[in-house]
């Protein structure tokens, strides 16, 4: 039989007055991350954009992203990346049943954030070096 | 009375299912390959001359790393923004919304996809 009780279930936790927690943390900042990746985004099609406009409109635009600014966003948009790609991951294996008990989630959580800063490193690297 | 099988007839409140979200988890997947392609392929033309700008992504595997980045890149982050709203916006703003992030996405994407065929093409 179905709902038999709507209407009187428990609610999900508020946001303002639910301990935080890694686990919850780290969910929140999956969010933000692929809400802020629009950000780099709209950069990097402004960039192709440039480079189908003309050689000084590209110039301009191309100074403007590989600026200390610009650099510093770009960064920080590959490390939004790579923790949305780690943090999707844990994801994809929540979803198929797996890794749900407090201390797997603990250390899942801990690898996507070690691993977005190593992913980070490891990428700025072979782009410098290309 | 309403059995459990009738119910998933209908398909839920959205009347589509579990379709969304197996699109969100789709093109998460597409998304593992793509950004490192794209990461490690386009990435490293940023500050290169103009000349070597447009070389580069008239070959095949820059230019085709941009183009699949674009288009699911940006339809992915369509279905997940779409959920966000639905999560915390209600009424007309949840539909304005919606249909806000729809045409930035798409439009987005058009502009870079345009752009990249101007170059490679």
């Amino acid at each position: 039989m179905a709902d038999v009780n709507r209407g009187n279930r428990p609610l999900s936790p508020h946001l303002q007055i639910y301990r935080p927690q890694l686990n919850s943390m780290t969910s929140i900042l999956n969010r933000l991350t692929g809400i802020a990746l629009l950000g780099g985004a709209v950069l990097i099609v402004w960039w192709l954009m440039a480079a189908a406009t003309s050689e000084a409109y590209f110039a301009y635009v191309d100074w403007l992203l590989t600026s200390v600014l610009g650099d510093i966003v770009m960064t920080a948009s590959v490390w939004a990346l790579w923790y949305h790609a780690l943090a999707g991951i844990r994801h994809l294996i929540w979803d198929m049943g797996h890794g749900f008990d407090p201390d797997t989630s603990d250390k899942a959580s801990w690898g996507i954030i070690i691993g977005a800063f190593a992913l980070t490193f490891l990428t700025i690297v072979a782009i410098w070096g290309a | 009375m309403l059995t459990d099988r009738k119910r998933v007839e209908g398909l839920g409140s959205a009347r589509s299912g579990t379709d969304h979200h197996w699109k969100t988890t789709l093109t998460a997947v597409a998304l593992l390959v793509i950004v490192p392609m794209f990461l490690f392929s386009v990435g490293p033309l940023l500050g290169n001359p103009y000349a070597e700008v447009q070389a580069a992504l008239s070959r095949p595997f820059p230019a085709v790393s941009a183009a699949l980045m674009l288009i699911v890149g940006f339809y992915h982050f369509r279905l997940g923004i779409q959920m966000v709203i639905e999560d915390y916006v209600q009424g007309t703003a949840r539909k304005v919304a919606i249909v806000v992030t729809a045409l930035l996405s798409y439009g987005l994407m058009a502009f870079g996809l345009v752009s990249l065929a101007q170059i490679a093409l």
